[in-house]
């Protein structure tokens, strides 16, 4: 009898968690779809503002002196590294995996590294395992504009060219579709021609092969528009990992409380199936009894 | 030998082919880009851009940005782009006046009015745009002469 209710019981407890994973399941879904539609619509502007910093960067001449966030610098002695995660967790493995490919990326860089991190799950992360974190940014708007990252950029740009660290790397997760995401390692600075720009950029890139031309002509002077260009286009590249980061994130909670609400469903069909014979087990056995009791009388008056 | 021409916005990608000609409101002034030209990187004001394809002239309201240039390709990164047909003349107009209402009354505070005069510089272009086109009946026929530069070799 205790079993017949005790199994009841984790019925009812089931049922609950499968309604709170089927809500955040539709909660994530709408913010997913809300989140990949930005994300592909700023691709093809950023694809296109990384090609022009990448024909800056080949500008053959005196470029190291052009300007600071185009200058290599040798050796490098510190590499900061612009880590996006997320705030919140039930995204299944999605922040376990970007936060495991930026480390094996430290351990594979082999000299000191600086974080600044975007997402209080990295940060915290980071906290545990002695990173050396010199910026945070969390609690970032659900539908963040550019302005909003603005100050995420003028750390990152800043601190490079104080020398704090000598490049700059981003961490973040490629939205490559709801059921994959592409934990992604890419340099931001110093801007070098011929650096590799992240897969789903590619597409919105001209594959032909840059010609080899002279000089650019600037209008107005080159230090004005490099000024003008550099900062900002490398601006457009985080707010670009970060729209990536976000819509990974929304798509992997989505997926995740799915399958959490699947796994839940399953589970109340077993509990059920387990309940419907562990009932018919005990009307079998008052049944018994009763028999027993009756035979027992009926033998015992003869 | 065409010209691949783009035009991106953060929004969107509005425009992408093989064009003959593009031109273009530099901030230094008008400029024209034929195929081949000279590497080339400049910044674009608020304006008008026009292409010219087999014949045929298309327009774009541009509210600044940069354009790249390479011999075979033209990439404009622009902060605002739309064509001529899809400018909501009306919506611009009521832009325009409470643009200017704005400028009125925010003469003292500086990020303000700057706000707000490039809100009446965007509603002006487009208005400029969209009732050329009203007034063609959405066709451009005559060739326009601006200043054309020779491009390098």
């Amino acid at each position: 009898m205790t079993n017949v209710r005790e199994i009841k019981r984790r019925i009812r407890s089931v049922k609950n968690i499968a309604q709170v994973t089927k809500a955040m399941q539709m909660v994530a879904a709408s913010k997913m779809r809300r989140a990949q539609e930005q994300v592909l619509a700023t691709r093809p502007y950023s694809a296109k503002a990384w090609e022009v910093l990448t024909h800056l960067a080949a500008q053959r001449g005196n470029r190291q002196e052009m300007h600071p966030l185009l200058t290599r610098r040798d050796p490098i002695q510190t590499t900061g590294i612009l880590l996006i995660t997320s705030d919140k967790g039930l995204c299944g493995a999605y922040n376990g995996n970007v936060i495991r490919t930026a480390l094996h990326f430290m351990r594979d860089l082999g000299h000191p590294t600086r974080l600044i991190t975007v997402g209080r799950r990295g940060r915290e992360f980071m906290i545990r395992h002695g990173g050396n974190i010199i910026a945070e940014f969390s609690d970032l708007p659900p539908r963040p504009s550019l302005l909003d990252i603005t100050p995420i950029a003028h750390t990152a740009i800043d601190d490079f060219l104080k020398g704090e660290f000598d490049e700059v790397y981003l961490v973040y997760t490629d939205f490559i579709n709801t059921l994959t995401q592409q934990p992604t390692v890419r340099r931001l600075l110093p801007i070098t021609p011929g650096q590799a720009e992240s897969s789903v950029m590619r597409e919105y890139m001209s594959d032909a092969p840059l010609h080899a031309t002279g000089e650019y002509i600037y209008e107005p002077a080159p230090q004005a528009i490099l000024d003008a260009v550099l900062p900002r286009f490398t601006e457009l590249q985080i707010y670009q990992a970060i729209l990536e980061a976000l819509a990974s994130e929304h798509s992997a909670r989505m997926v995740a409380m799915r399958n959490a609400t699947e796994n839940a469903n399953e589970l109340i069909g077993d509990l059920t199936l387990s309940f419907y014979r562990a009932r018919q087990e005990a009307i079998t056995k008052e049944m018994l009894d009763i028999a027993g009791g009756a035979e027992a009388l009926v033998s015992a008056r003869a | 030998m065409p010209l691949k021409l783009d035009i991106v916005t953060v929004e969107r990608l509005v425009y992408s082919e093989d064009v003959d000609m593009v031109i273009a409101p530099g901030i230094e002034g008008q400029l024209g880009i034929l195929p081949r030209h000279a590497p080339l990187l400049t910044a674009l004001t608020y304006g008008e851009l026009r292409v010219k394809r087999g014949g045929e002239e298309e327009s774009f309201a541009i509210g600044g940005g940069f354009m790249e240039v390479q011999p075979d390709r033209v990439t404009v990164l622009a902060d605002t782009a739309e064509r001529a047909e899809e400018i909501d003349l009306e919506r611009a107009q009521a832009a325009r006046r409470r643009a200017e209402e704005h400028l009125e009354r925010q003469l003292q505070n500086k990020v303000d009015f700057a706000r707000s005069e490039a809100a009446l510089r965007r509603s002006l272009i487009r208005i400029k745009l969209g009732e050329a086109r009203r007034r063609r009946g959405g066709r451009r026929t005559e060739t326009p002469k601006p200043g054309v530069r020779t491009p390098s070799e």
